[in-house]
């Protein structure tokens, strides 16, 4: 069986601009990696090659076997990568429930008629998403905020409804642009916490970008460094810790001396 | 049984609006009968734009031209068939079936000229769009003006009066029960997705570009009934009632009722409609009567009357009905939380 997702020596040039060269990720069923770098470093653009919302210009993504260049990021969803954004993108003025509900489309069968004419299949087909949207609030801790407008939630549970609308999707790798950008310490252990109980419970891969180092060597099984857009250093989190091209591109001294970090700022949106 | 059942309620409201509809045809005053066929049509027409303008977000302005195509269409077909008479049924019967065929074969080839309007256009968004799709009704408008077969610019005329409160009203029902059921389906909330973020509705699995078209195509086809209906009731089609400024008094009305909200063009398009047609006496100044109306709407409520909400939605309606917090089924896609109904009855 061929891993969920591959990627090979992908490129992504914007003029003369190499964003990201050579990247390589080959991920296995149920693993945590963590894609790390600081700022510019080209994590994102790693995300939006794999998701097709850019087209790569050299390399190659795989979805279980299958080469997924050349398809939109609705196709790559459907076939089971799922994403969040680094600047949530959630559906501001519908409900929590609709968000999930919009995510859970992708295997729908009926059609607009079906819609129109209130058929059996549709009504059962509803009721089924229904359903199915509420077990991926509850796990995500929303369900009492089922029918509250998602831009009146509070800052962590908007983030925490992202990833729900992500589940929904029924992926097999799960991508995370900074999940805990924002939070506080307390609520980044929670979150990671939850992250990692989504991965057991649905056997995902999951690849996270996460900027707190403590956080991310916390969570990862396996890290990725880029800088540049260039792949630097690979393996586990204790290596990474102790690789000195790492030190020098990311973490500076202050690392080395076991202080706390502070989350730099945001990457600039794309 | 259950399928049974299950009929009945796909045709209930349809059911229901036969029977009141029949009691207001027989007792409406001609007067208001006409200003009522207007309602009506201004309602398909401004519910059948709300599905592209407001519930996809999708600005478009070539409504006219749909409502030309189906026009046109409707008015071949009762032309042709003026003198036809179905085996068995009776002359009235088969020229009422006549006209249904019509109105079929209206909105089925104005839903192809959505189609084909809609590939070409719908990659481009907001401004951009609404430059091509007043292009493409400009377009259809004078391709019909220069057609022989369609009587150019002096159109087709004694088209048979058939457009009466019965089919009118059934057309309206048909309309906003349409929209009313594709915003409380899984086809709607992609439509929904659309208008909110169209990067993450495509991350998330919704074939935008298909979306959108489709949207443009079921716009379209109820378009084309609104125009084979007026042609029916004024029993003449000409381009020259399908111009832009047409297609733009529909977006008015969507706009003004609120984007995205079913009720909301339905309110708008009855105001505006009566509103015009009390204006009437004042023939000079109705133009100027009008945009001071319009002005001031918008300078009130910018949102639209009634915003993404439906009117059932506001929250003196809430009060009335005494309904607990927001239900999130239904059309009340974008309902927000009023503060004075949350803590409700539940």
């Amino acid at each position: 069986m061929s891993a969920p997702l591959e990627v090979t020596n992908v490129t992504m040039r914007f003029g003369g601009l190499k964003a990201l060269a050579d990247f390589t990720l080959i991920m296995q069923p149920g693993e945590l990696v963590g894609l790390i770098g600081p700022n510019g470093a080209g994590k994102t653009t790693a995300f939006n090659a794999i998701t097709g919302v850019y087209v790569p210009s050299e390399g190659e993504v795989k979805v279980a076997g299958v080469r997924v260049n050349d398809e939109k990021p609705h196709q790559i969803c459907t076939r089971g990568i799922a994403r969040t954004f680094q600047n949530i993108r959630l559906f501001k003025q519908l409900t929590a429930l609709d968000n999930v509900r919009i995510a859970c489309h992708a295997g729908a069968q009926s059609g607009f008629f079906d819609a129109l004419f209130l058929t059996g299949h549709h009504r059962r087909e509803e009721a089924r998403i229904r359903a199915r949207a509420e077990e991926y609030l509850e796990v995500m801790g929303l369900s009492h905020r089922r029918d509250e407008i998602s831009r009146n939630l509070p800052y962590g549970e908007q983030r925490r409804l992202e990833i729900a609308r992500a589940l929904a999707t029924g992926p097999k790798v799960l991508c995370l642009d900074e999940p805990a950008a924002g939070m506080n310490a307390a609520e980044k252990t929670n979150l990671m916490g939850l992250v990692r109980s989504i991965r057991d419970r649905f056997g995902l891969a999951i690849l996270i970008i996460e900027h707190d180092m403590r956080v991310a060597m916390g969570i990862s099984e396996r890290m990725l460094v880029l800088d540049h857009g260039i792949t630097i250093a690979q393996g586990k989190p204790e290596a990474i810790r102790k690789n000195p091209k790492v030190i020098e591109a990311y973490l500076g001294d202050a690392y080395l001396e076991e202080k706390h970090i502070a989350v730099p700022p945001q990457e600039n949106s794309k | 049984m259950g399928r049974l059942l299950s009929l009945f309620r796909t045709f209930l409201p349809f059911l229901v609006g036969l029977v009141v509809l029949a009691g207001l045809q027989a007792v409406m005053p001609p007067v208001f009968a006409v200003i009522l066929l207007y309602m009506g049509v201004n309602v398909v027409l401004a519910v059948s734009l709300n599905v592209v303008n407001g519930f996809t977000g999708q600005f478009s302005l070539g409504h006219a031209g749909f409502m030309a195509v189906g026009a046109y269409t409707a008015a071949k077909i009762t032309l042709g068939l003026s003198g036809f008479q179905f085996p068995v049924l009776g002359y009235a019967v088969s020229q009422q079936l006549v006209f249904a065929i019509a109105l079929g074969a209206a909105m089925a080839m104005a839903a192809v000229a959505g189609f084909l309007v809609g590939m070409p256009s719908l990659r481009l968004r907001g401004d951009y769009l609404a430059i091509v799709t007043l292009g493409f009704g400009e377009i259809i408008r004078s391709i019909i003006e220069n057609m022989k077969f369609l009587g150019q610019a002096t159109g087709l005329s004694g088209l048979p009066q058939r457009s009466n409160l019965i089919w009118v009203g059934m057309s309206v029902i048909a309309t906003v029960v349409m929209a009313q059921r594709l915003a409380s389906s899984t086809q709607g909330r992609a439509l929904f997705a659309i208008r909110e973020d169209e990067v993450a509705a495509e991350a998330m699995g919704v074939d935008t570009t298909g979306y959108k078209v489709r949207a443009f195509v079921i716009s379209a086809a109820y378009a084309g009934l609104a125009g084979a209906l007026i042609a029916h009731a004024i029993q003449l089609s000409t381009p020259r009632m399908f111009t832009f400024i047409r297609s733009i008094e529909v977006v008015v009305m969507v706009v003004l009722g609120g984007l995205g909200s079913i009720s909301g063009s339905i309110v708008a398009a009855c105001t505006l409609t009566v509103a015009l047609e009390a204006l009437r006496e004042f023939q000079a100044y109705r133009m100027v009567a009008y945009a001071l109306l319009l002005i001031l709407l918008m300078l009130t409520r910018p949102q639209g009357l009634f915003g993404t909400r439906e009117i059932w939605d506001l929250p003196f309606f809430r009060r009335l009905l005494r309904r607990p917090a927001l239900a999130s089924d239904g059309g009340s896609a974008g309902a927000r939380p009023d503060s004075n109904s949350a803590g409700g009855t539940r």
